[in-house]
């Protein structure tokens, strides 16, 4: 599974961050997501939205390695994470959290619940074989 | 508790003293949120004789219990305070993620009081509250405010601004968030300059407490799946507001001319799908809005390139009916410079048809105005919204104060038409043929404003529908060929519906998911349940906003010596003069009918002959005054 990200259906409503903080934190509040949204006004006057390509710059920087490759998943084991955030601080896109209670980071698992509430088809979940019916 | 935040934040500007309170629960209960914590706190807190634009006036910011929670459209935000436009009960709402990210930081409700010694600022991030200095804000646009400071704090925070006009007190200031979302009505940007406050900016990353999250989230999923499933989700949707134009028009409910007609040739060239094929760049959405109705884009014309959101239906049917401009990049163009100035769109329109018509009359003067104006001319309009935002010269001073202050200044009949109700300027719908609508005008809690009752459809195809279903109809179905007077009915309707759309300033959410699409109130009722875990009925939710209407009626009553029945009347146009073209020519509705729609609208209400609610009426409703 994938999430495929169309900005120009974005319209910015952020629903898709509560959700994300809802399903994985259980917290009411879009800071919490591992998503972001840009609103770029006045102009060009559009939306684009920042999210987890799995691309492992966490992982590269993790001086634990407690980041590790799962199924195409960078996954956070926490028991082996020391909280130094030097992963958060690496992320190229800005969208790993600090989790609150115990000060340690969080990133996106590919969980699909952004996809799943957009209202919008701007975020999309797509699997390797049906990738082309998606795009 | 549940569903709140929990915190009153309360800011003295004389003193700079500021003080985080905790949210009354008694309040929450008798008030539910919003609008009727700006009720409850306008009735309890502002001392007697205050003047609108003085430091004892409050500005008060409201959310509700359902903003900022998982449910289609949770990003409404309110505002309150004594109303420099009519001097009585004021509340003013927008969209965009303000409120919300007020909640996030702590808080439910801030109330402003006193006046800031230079102009500042107020910087709100969860616990961290400072008044700041913000001279290199001031004098800014409004849109111009918001995008330095979104650089200076960062893109993340919440930014609410006043324009020019706000810091030079023109009554119908307006307040600005979001580059394109306002709380355009009743002066409130206006109250904001009053107290030397430019802007505030908010961030919040807290949690909102709620009473069974996994209900609650499965609700709130059920409920987007539901508004999806609406036709209206696809097919009101794309042109949002704006695509109701061309149906005002053809029922001949369209202001044309200052109000002189209700009927215009150039609808087409001024609709929905104008907007989408000449401005369109996005859909922007309020917070967690599935069907956005705020279509930012971009206008070329004569005398300039602008960004803006809009226009939406309001400000096409001012600029484009009352004012006659002909196309819609010119109408999106005068929104921009609305916008960028700080005015209401409404307000702002109407006063210029208005001076234009004082012209034409021969009541104002060409060296008065500065050069010579006419209805359909952009240069004339453009020009006068420069003049009333910054009261560039006397007449320029003169028009800041809205219609009803000019016209009585001027006389010579120019208050017959100064289109207004208790000084606020009246919106986009001409009711000679509309006297559920015209009735909802004249007993609206702000003034003229259709956002307490939208009862055009009743009046003209007897339709008890949402909106989407009657453009899909279209204006031709079993059409009513002259509204006939049912003043029981039209009574009872009004009534109905002015609980029923505040009902949704109460909660903190949006109305248009109810109103445009037909998404069932039950919904919110059982949403408001879950999330703060108190179980009530939506008639439950009704009751109290026919107690906080009533309320709002006793602070006009209390604040303006004299109040009553006079203050209810529509502007003389309106029962003197038929209506000359269109497919409504030759309607008219005389005084003694209104005076009859009134007669029973008080009656129904339980208020006295003279519009004042009575003790016993008070009494029943739970309204201890």
């Amino acid at each position: 599974m994938n999430l495929k990200f169309n900005h120009e259906k974005c319209s910015g409503c952020g629903v898709c961050k509560l959700a994300c903080s809802i399903r994985n934190f259980e917290e009411v509040t879009p800071s919490k997501a591992v998503l972001r949204i840009e609103g770029l006004f006045p102009e060009p006057g559009n939306y684009h939205i920042h999210f987890c390509d799995q691309c492992g710059e966490c992982a590269e920087v993790c001086p634990t390695e407690a980041i590790e490759l799962q199924d195409g998943i960078y996954q956070i084991n926490d028991d082996e994470c020391i909280g130094c955030l030097a992963c958060v601080e690496a992320c190229p896109h800005g969208v790993m959290i600090i989790k609150n209670e115990d000060d340690i980071p969080a990133k996106c698992i590919l969980c699909g619940e952004c996809a799943s509430v957009c209202p919008r088809e701007a975020i999309v979940i797509y699997k390797e074989e049906n990738e082309k019916e998606c795009r | 508790m549940d569903g709140y935040a929990g915190k009153v934040l309360r800011i003295n500007l004389d003193t700079d003293k500021i003080i985080k309170e905790p949210l009354s629960k008694k309040m929450c209960e008798e008030f539910i949120g919003g609008r009727g914590f700006v009720a409850k706190t306008l009735y309890k807190e502002l001392p007697p004789d205050s003047d609108p634009l003085g430091k004892d006036n409050l500005f008060i910011i409201a959310t509700g219990p359902l903003s900022g929670h998982f449910l289609p459209a949770s990003g409404k935000t309110h505002f309150g305070s004594k109303s420099p436009a009519t001097g009585g009960y004021a509340d003013s709402n927008m969209g965009g993620h303000f409120g919300p990210a007020l909640k996030y930081a702590g808080f439910d409700m801030a109330v402003i009081t006193g006046k800031a010694k230079t102009p500042s600022y107020l910087y709100i991030k969860n616990d961290i509250i400072e008044i700041r200095d913000a001279k290199t804000y001031w004098g800014k646009g409004s849109l111009t405010c918001e995008e330095m400071m979104k650089k200076d704090l960062g893109e993340d925070f919440q930014i609410l601004t006043i324009g020019p006009a706000g810091e030079k007190l023109v009554k119908f200031a307006c307040i600005s968030h979001d580059f394109g979302r306002q709380a355009g009505r009743t002066g409130i940007g206006a109250v904001l300059g009053s107290k030397n406050i430019k802007a505030i900016a908010v961030k919040g990353t807290g949690s909102i407490p709620v009473f069974d999250l996994k209900k609650a989230y499965a609700k709130g999923k059920q409920a987007f799946k539901k508004v999806a499933e609406k036709p209206g989700f696809k097919g009101w949707t794309p042109e949002g507001t704006a695509g109701i134009t061309d149906w005002v028009n053809e029922v001949g409910s369209f202001p044309a001319k200052n109000f002189q007609t209700s009927h215009i040739d150039h609808s087409h060239m001024i609709n929905g799908k104008k907007v989408l094929e000449r401005l369109k760049i996005t859909d922007k959405a309020c917070y967690c809005c599935p069907t956005p109705c705020g279509k930012y884009g971009k206008t070329k014309t004569t005398l300039g390139t602008a960004y803006m959101e809009g226009p939406e239906f309001e400000t096409i049917s001012l600029f484009g009916g009352s004012c006659m401009l002909e196309s819609i990049e010119e109408i999106a163009y005068a929104n921009y410079l609305c916008d960028e100035l700080g005015i209401d769109t409404i307000s702002g329109a109407s006063v210029a048809a208005f001076a234009i018509e004082c012209y034409e009359k021969g009541l104002i003067t060409k060296e008065e105005i500065g050069k010579e104006i006419k209805f359909g001319d952009f240069d004339s309009i453009v020009y006068l919204l420069d003049l009333m935002s910054l009261r560039k010269n006397a007449l320029g001073d003169l028009l800041s104060q809205g219609v009803k202050i000019a016209s009585e200044k001027i006389k010579k009949g120019s208050e017959k038409f100064a289109i207004h109700v208790k000084g606020l300027e009246w919106t986009g719908y001409e009711c000679r043929n509309a006297p559920s609508m015209m009735l909802a005008y004249m007993t609206a809690d702000v003034g003229a404003h259709h956002n307490r009752a939208w009862v055009l459809g009743h009046d003209v195809v007897g339709a008890d529908t949402n909106v989407h279903d009657l453009i899909v109809a279209g204006a031709k179905s079993d059409r009513r060929p002259k509204a006939v007077i049912h003043y029981e009915d039209s009574a009872g309707y009004v009534i109905e519906s002015q609980h029923l759309r505040p009902a949704f300033d109460l909660l903190g959410c949006c109305r248009l998911q109810m109103m445009e699409l037909g998404f069932e109130v039950e919904n919110y009722a059982e949403l408001y349940g879950v999330i703060t875990g108190r179980k009530i009925i939506w008639d439950d939710i009704i009751k109290i906003s026919e107690k906080v209407w009533n309320l709002t009626r006793v602070i006009w009553a209390r604040e303006i010596k004299g109040f009553g029945r006079k203050f209810d009347y529509p502007p003389a146009r309106f029962y003197e003069e038929t209506t000359p073209s269109g497919p409504n020519r030759g309607y008219y509705i005389q005084k003694e009918e209104l005076d009859e729609l009134l007669d029973a609208y008080y009656a129904q209400r339980g208020w006295d002959q003279n519009g004042i609610p009575t003790q016993g009426t008070l009494d029943a409703i739970g309204l201890s005054v």
